[in-house]
């Protein structure tokens, strides 16, 4: 919880006094991209690292697999927990934002927005944590993957300050989805529509693919 | 009942197990030997669903093992080879957590908790991290956690290894009693003494291989129930006779000291499995 903390300074107060995005101050552009890769980052390691180190390290995860739980009821425990973590660090962005006087509109819409961004990574997590074998490879799938989405999903900088071509594909990842939703002032209803189904599509293809590789993973 | 029907399961390479056919009924009490790397975790891994095997099948009570066979799963009690308790909780919420797993309510949780820990000596040390506990005090727990849920399969891989001797009693005489309830045991174990009393049938392994398959008593008279154990060359050599007599005749040609005793499982285990090196 320390590294959103310390972006909302550097990048909000910080470097971004004076700067504006769209007509508001920088300051009100960067919290939502902040609480997007906070719970992608919190939701994400948490079930990844967790059922990482169960099965590689203390071998726990043996103990739930000879349980007589359902894999489907084992992954929706994961992913669920994962998630609560996620939405835990978004309550605290939230509260900063308002201690500090931040613009920030919390409606319904915005708050299912994140949940479902939590529940999205989470499922990553799972299906991650059960594909990657050691803590090292782990460390390099969050280097190259996730830490990069964090930056480039559109949380600190609009999308389209980026590179025709980069641009389209950055826009179909998760996290994109989940910033350009989370700030959808002005979108067509189609666009505020869309955000949340591209994101359930890719949780449904997150738990099919994590329940089926519970089935196997040792 | 537990069958295994032309099971193998290989690791690359490496065939852990080979062509495994195997029934065990229920209520028997079945062990399963073998020298390092002879597939017996194995075994007791694709039993328990912690493994796939590559090809055949494994029926328990006629139904295909699964991981999301949830009635099969909680008939059946583990005690793996390698520690997998939670370290960062006490043994209390160990043993808490698998009655959570298993369903089990609160007061049968917690009767079924303090039951355990009395019996392995572990109450006065419940609220402790299982971290600091011995090695000793992690394989009690291990066995207190698969008896927890009361199951009608117990799969046990070395389950009694850093036990000490009067602790080792206790469990053959806790599994013992088990047994004659009706509890069925799988048991795998380097300790050839703890299958030749516990165990009414012995399989040995080899190479992934199942090479031998009987009574204990039936495989030591098979080798010979005689031992002559004699020094040669700087080892220690033995001879398998059917009868003393056969035993002494053949040593009174002998120099130094011999020892004629009746053969255990261990010398027909050790001779078994240097055959098959031999070849
Ligand atoms: N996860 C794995 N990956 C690769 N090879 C494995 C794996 N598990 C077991 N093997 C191999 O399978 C063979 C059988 O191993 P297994 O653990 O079943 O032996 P074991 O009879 O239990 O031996 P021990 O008495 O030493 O416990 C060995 O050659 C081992 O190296
Ligand atoms: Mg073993």
């Amino acid at each position: 919880m320390i590294a959103p903390v310390l972006y909302l300074i550097v990048f909000g107060w910080g470097l971004g006094s004076g700067i504006n995005v769209g007509g508001s101050s920088y300051i009100n552009f960067v919290i939502p991209g902040i609480i997007a890769l906070t719970t992608m980052t919190l939701s994400f390691s948490t079930v990844a690292n967790d059922i990482n180190i169960a099965r590689t390290y203390t071998r726990t995860f043996e103990e739930f697999m000879v349980a007589p739980v359902s894999m489907l009821v084992y992954a929706a425990g994961k992913i669920t927990a994962g998630a609560l973590r996620g939405l835990y660090s978004a309550l605290i962005i939230v509260l900063l934002a308002i201690v500090f006087q931040a613009g920030l509109r919390l409606d319904l819409y915005f708050i299912m927005i994140t949940i479902l961004n939590c529940f999205v990574f989470s499922a990553l997590g799972l299906t991650a944590g059960l594909i990657i074998d050691s803590h090292g490879d782990m460390a390099k799938f969050s280097n190259f993957v996730i830490t990069p989405m964090s930056f480039l999903c559109g949380t600190f900088f609009p999308l389209d300050k980026m590179p025709v071509g980069l641009k389209e594909i950055i826009w179909v990842l998760p996290l994109t989805q989940t910033s350009l939703a989370l700030r959808s002032q002005g979108e067509s209803v189609f666009q505020t529509l869309l955000h949340p189904t591209i994101l359930i599509i890719y949780l449904l293809i997150f738990i099919i693919t994590g329940v089926r590789l519970c089935k196997k993973a040792e | 009942m537990l069958v295994f029907d032309s099971v193998t399961k290989k690791y690359g390479t490496v065939t852990a197990v080979d062509n495994l056919n195997l029934e065990i009924p229920k209520g028997e009490f079945f062990g399963l030997l073998g020298p390092n790397g002879a597939g017996k975790t194995t075994t007791v891994r694709m039993l328990s669903t912690l493994t796939a095997p590559t090809s055949g099948s494994i029926l328990v009570d006629g139904r295909q093992v699964d991981r999301n066979l949830t009635e099969i799963k909680a008939k059946i009690g583990v005690v793996p080879q390698h520690m997998n308790l939670e370290t960062e909780m006490t043994a209390w919420q160990n043993l808490e957590l698998h009655g959570c797993l298993y369903g089990l309510q609160k007061d049968i949780r917690q009767k079924r908790i303090d039951e355990l820990l009395e019996f392995t000596n572990l109450s006065d040390r419940a609220n402790e991290m299982v971290k600091n506990f011995s090695g000793g005090m992690k394989r009690k727990l291990m066995i207190a956690r698969a008896l927890m849920h009361e199951p009608e399969i117990l799969l046990m891989d070395e389950p009694t290894v850093g036990l000490d001797a009067a602790v080792r009693r206790k469990m053959w005489d806790l599994m013992k009693g088990l047994n004659k309830n009706g509890l069925t045991v799988v048991l795998t174990t380097h300790y050839i003494e703890e299958a030749e009393i516990l165990c009414s049938r012995v399989g040995l392994m080899h190479g992934g291989k199942l090479v031998e398959l009987d009574a204990p008593q039936k495989l030591i008279q098979k080798t010979g129930a005689f031992v002559l154990e004699y020094f040669e060359n700087g080892g220690t050599r033995s001879r398998f006779f059917n009868t003393r007599q056969e035993a002494i005749e053949s040593a009174a040609g002998m120099e130094g000291s011999v020892n004629i005793r009746p053969a255990n499982l261990e010398d027909t285990f050790i001779k078994l499995t240097k055959r098959k090196v031999e070849g």
